[in-house]
């Protein structure tokens, strides 16, 4: 090992590696190299190293089974899996549903968002930003936190911001602790719609076996207002969290910074518009109750779903797969007659090729999707944000919902959540930041928690409008046709999902699940073009106090995090030995934006 | 290294991979029970456990890498300092046929900078652990991920050591299914084997499949508030009925889990119970034996017609005398008449109460 001195001059290029990641779902490794001298991270690749081939077992199957199946991706947004399929499976069987499902599907998706954004943060993200771990990345912040007034804490009742970071230590920390319960009253919520997390039992093509009576509904209910007290004192304690660390670390925008590329696609149908026909497609994304979108560079490029459908392209590069090109196409053109590309999941052929891992060549079990924006034939690597910055980003920009107590003004969401326990009625507005950075991702989770918990507010008082005037028809029947195709689009917590059908003869011919950790988490394409992850760590600066020899990679890992990475959708870090691969004595750390 | 069945540990480490074929549910459903709950266990509130030093990558409060991985090499190379139960999450993957590469690794070898396969990691940790726990139906059989048409050739824990195989502690492997596991059935697995490794409960009593027996020693129709619909002869022909659903695809009738009597979490949620089918998924042939899920069972059709005829007799007869519960005894009423049947000295009727 070279000394802690000579690694520290600008130019010396340090390996460093974390494989697997802790704290998130499915298997990450991100491997880095870093320029101690300018504290700058030069070169990122993100590898996913779990291969189980669910487009490839489903070929063949009852189609009805697909919702159930691909619940299975993911241990913890599994439901938002058999969400997304019923939408396609609606589409392909010719049916809708009754607006009693679409808001048990809703109420369910709600209870889901809150709960899932509430442990990610609480439980897993915040525990690096917790007093042990900031101790001993970064000692002086710490100090300063210590001395720091938290400006919210009448609300929240943390005095200073070293309060609230000891109320995050793992398994101690009083928030940590209160938050693990309130993920669990929120899976009780959860389940009450879609009878178990996080495999529901409850959902069908066509509709709910949900027994909707008022009994489960006012049970719903009681369990959400008993967490509005701590929705409201979260969003204000995010709020005091984050903008210390960007007045405290000047330059902490530049964390996890990529430029702004974001996709959503949709969620909360709506009960009255949703007919499931592809020809409307259009029409009803937009009453969707989070308005899909594509913004690039801070514009809102679309909210047309069909074009959204449309500009999607799976490509290869670094991934251990085979090209498709000369298999079949399974869909030359939508059902409104416009062409669809060979690198269209409708089209796609999964044909997996274990191989050696080589970061300059194939690394990764993720394929890599990318976004054609139609108005300048741009090939984007489109990120989430984690979901829920995507989310508030297409639906504050777009100005299309508008609900008792979530309203898109057109530059801002507006949320109120009602008096509860302890707060009186409380309204929150985010608007979209400048940046498209990991404390803004991580900021955003916050708010939506906030938001979901205002729609879960209304789909509840809907729904018992509802049964309560004998409405309780949670099922349309139907029949598999011999052929058809179908897709749904929808947000699964962290971020964009699609499940792409095609049916032969009754049977799956082809199922393409693009979960949003493909996107986010993908290796580098065909092009070069780096995967989200890798672009957002490759070039940012690096704030954590400790050198080469103690270094832990705290920045690194938030800026990953910020992601909620969920790898059985979709990358492993390894702290390796740091090790010198080069010495550079000029800079050629030209970072690609 | 062998222990007994019943030791006397003070300390125990719990190394939990999840790298299997999975979805990491299982791992998500540990953070789901309050009964008890994991955060209980590791800060030594519940009473007769040993203490307690959770490795599991969703929760760790580590970043991953060396510093995570560090307690599961020492396990390798018996330099833990303490015994350790292992918990496997996901199938185990053929990595005979995997080309040149891999299906699932955990970890980088130190040496050489390639990936580890969860298998190398098996092969070594399971005999030295004293006690090895397949949580979820895709360790404890394969699952969903070994149907039919699977590339990886993926197979349960059990399928991968042998029936042979016994732990360091001498035990099998204590397979809990359920896809993903039910949380407070997994919590409480996990809290007798460590109240057994603290000599504080007799040897987990298994089936002949590693099930704990008080767990899936019942079925799910023997445990579902449903059964009543089926013992009358009524079944839902849809989902939009609370009745019965074995002809629209419910497995229950033949399925070991508890799920209808224990709901998914503090009793809410569940299976056939809320509306669900069940999809046998705690079973050793899910999902391909089951499939299409939303049919009606082969078995279903013959028990469901045998039980017509008793059912719509006992379900009429039933109707009458729950006509005639319905109607209160006819001397509740506010007439100057004692009716019910008492014969007071003063008498029965207002003129006579009176006089």
């Amino acid at each position: 090992m070279i000394a802690d001195r000579e690694k520290t001059e600008p130019g010396t290029i340090v390996e460093r590696s974390w494989d697997p990641i802790t704290r998130i779902v499915g298997n990450l490794g991100i491997y880095t190299k870093i320029d101690f001298g300018k504290r700058e991270v030069v070169d990122c690749h993100s590898t996913s190293s779990l291969f189980r081939g669910y487009s490839i077992f489903m070929k063949g199957k009852d189609p009805r089974d697909a919702g159930f199946i691909t619940s299975r991706i993911c241990g913890i947004c599994g439901d938002n899996h058999t969400t997304c399929s019923v939408y396609a499976q609606n589409m392909a069987y010719g049916i809708r549903m009754t607006p009693l499902a679409e808001h048990i599907f809703n109420l369910g998706e709600a209870a889901e968002y809150i709960f899932d954004h509430t442990i990610f943060q609480d439980n897993l993200v915040f525990v690096d930003f917790c007093e042990q771990i900031v101790k001993d990345t970064n000692p002086s912040l710490l100090a300063k936190a210590e001395r720091t007034e938290a400006p919210h804490g009448s609300i929240h009742g943390y005095r200073t911001i070293a309060d609230i970071m000891r109320a995050f230590n793992p398994f101690t920390g009083e928030l940590y602790l209160q938050a693990l319960k309130v993920s669990r009253t929120t899976r009780e919520m959860f389940c009450l719609m879609e009878g178990r997390h996080v495999h529901p039992s409850t959902l069908y093509p066509g509709g709910t076996g949900t027994v909707a009576t008022p009994q489960v509904f006012t049970d719903y209910l009681s369990r959400l207002l008993s967490v509005v007290d701590f929705v409201k004192k979260a969003v204000v304690m995010n709020d005091d969290v984050f903008d210390f660390f960007y007045q405290a670390l000047p330059g902490y925008e530049e964390v996890g910074r990529r430029r702004i590329l974001l996709g959503c696609w949709g969620a909360f149908q709506d009960a009255e518009a949703c007919d499931y026909r592809y020809e409307h497609m259009s029409e009803w994304g937009r009453k969707m109750k989070v308005t899909p979108g594509v913004v690039i560079d801070g514009k809102l490029v679309t909210t047309d779903l069909v074009q959204i459908n449309l500009g999607m392209r799976i490509l290869l590069g670094s991934s251990y797969y085979q090209d498709w090109n000369s298999e079949e196409m399974f869909v030359e053109r939508d059902p409104l007659g416009n062409a669809v590309d060979r690198r269209h999941p409708w089209n796609v052929t999964t044909l997996p090729k274990p191989q050696k891992r080589n970061f300059d060549d194939k690394y990764s079990w993720v394929m890599s999707p990318r976004w054609v924006n139609p108005d300048t034939g741009e090939t984007v690597a489109l990120d989430t944000g984690g979901g829920a910055f995507a989310r508030l980003f297409a639906t504050s920009l777009a100005g299309l919902v508008d609900t008792p107590y979530v309203k898109s003004t057109g530059s801002s969401v507006r949320i109120t959540l009602p008096r509860s326990h302890v707060l009186p009625e409380q309204t929150f507005e985010w608007r979209p930041p400048q940046w498209s950075n990991a404390l803004e991702r991580d900021r955003a989770r916050v708010y939506f928690v906030a938001y979901a918990a205002g729609m879960a507010l209304h789909f509840v008082e809907e729904a018992l409008k509802l049964v309560r005037t004998g409405y309780t028809k949670t099922f349309n029947d139907f029949a598999v046709p011999e052929e058809a195709i179908g897709c749904g689009f929808h947000e699964a917590v962290r971020g964009v999902l699609s499940h792409h059908l095609v049916i032969r003869d009754k049977k799956i011919a082809n199922y393409q699940p693009w979960p949003p950790t493909c996107w986010n988490g993908n290796p580098r394409d065909s092009d070069g073009r780096l995967g989200p992850y890798e672009d957002a760590v490759k070039g940012m600066p690096l704030f954590e106090e400790n050198g080469p020899d103690d270094f832990r990679g705290v920045d690194i890992m938030r800026a990953v995090r910020s992601f909620d990475p969920c790898l059985p959708c979709g990358v492993h870090m390894y702290l390796g030995n740091g090790k010198t691969l080069q010495r550079v004595h000029s800079p050629t750390l030209g970072v690609e934006r | 290294m062998h222990y007994s069945p019943t030791p006397r540990f003070e300390e125990i480490h719990v190394l939990w991979i999840s790298e299997g074929m999975s979805c990491d549910g299982d791992s998500v459903s540990l953070t789901n029970s309050g009964q008890p709950s994991i955060e209980d266990v590791v800060a030594g509130l519940i009473p007769g456990l040993p203490k307690v030093h959770l490795h599991n990558k969703v929760l760790d409060p580590s970043f991953g890498g060396d510093e995570f991985l560090k307690p599961f090499f020492q396990a390798a190379n018996d330099q833990l300092g303490a015994p350790f139960i292992l918990v496997i999450e996901g199938s185990i993957p053929n990595e005979n046929i995997n080309g040149d590469g891999y299906w699932t690794s955990f970890g980088n070898d130190p040496a050489t900078g390639e990936p580890l396969t969860l298998n190398w990691w098996i092969d070594r940790l399971a005999p030295r652990a004293w006690a090895v726990l397949a949580a979820g139906t895709c360790a404890t059989f394969g699952g969903i991920h070994a149907m039919a048409g699977n590339v990886t050739g993926c197979m349960g824990l059990n399928d991968y050591l042998g029936k042979s195989f016994f732990s360091a502690g001498g035990l099998p492997v204590v397979n809990v299914p359920g896809c993903p596991v039910q949380p407070e059935n997994i919590m409480e697995t996990i809290a007798w084997a460590l109240a057994q490794a603290a000599g504080n409960a007799p040897i987990i009593p298994l089936d002949e499949l590693g099930r704990p027996t008080w767990l899936f020693g019942k079925t799910v129709h023997e445990g579902c508030d449903r059964a009543a619909y089926y013992e009358q002869g009524d079944f839902a022909h849809d989902y939009n009925s609370p009745k019965c659903l074995v002809k629209t695809g419910c497995w229950g009738p033949v399925v070991n889990c508890n799920v209808t009597k224990r709901g998914w979490q503090s009793g809410i949620g569940g299976c056939p119970n809320v509306g669900g089918i069940c999809i046998a998924c705690t079973m050793p042939g899910f999902p391909d034996k089951v499939m299409p899920f939303m049919d009606q069972p082969s078995g279903a059709s013959l028990s469901s017609m045998l039980i017509q005829p008793y059912g719509k007799l006992i379900r009429a007869l039933r109707g009458i005398t729950n006509h005639s519960l319905n109607e209160e005894p006819k001397w509740r009423h506010n007439r100057a008449q004692l009716t019910t049947g008492a014969d007071p000295r003063w008498g029965n009727t207002r003129k006579q109460a009176q006089q």
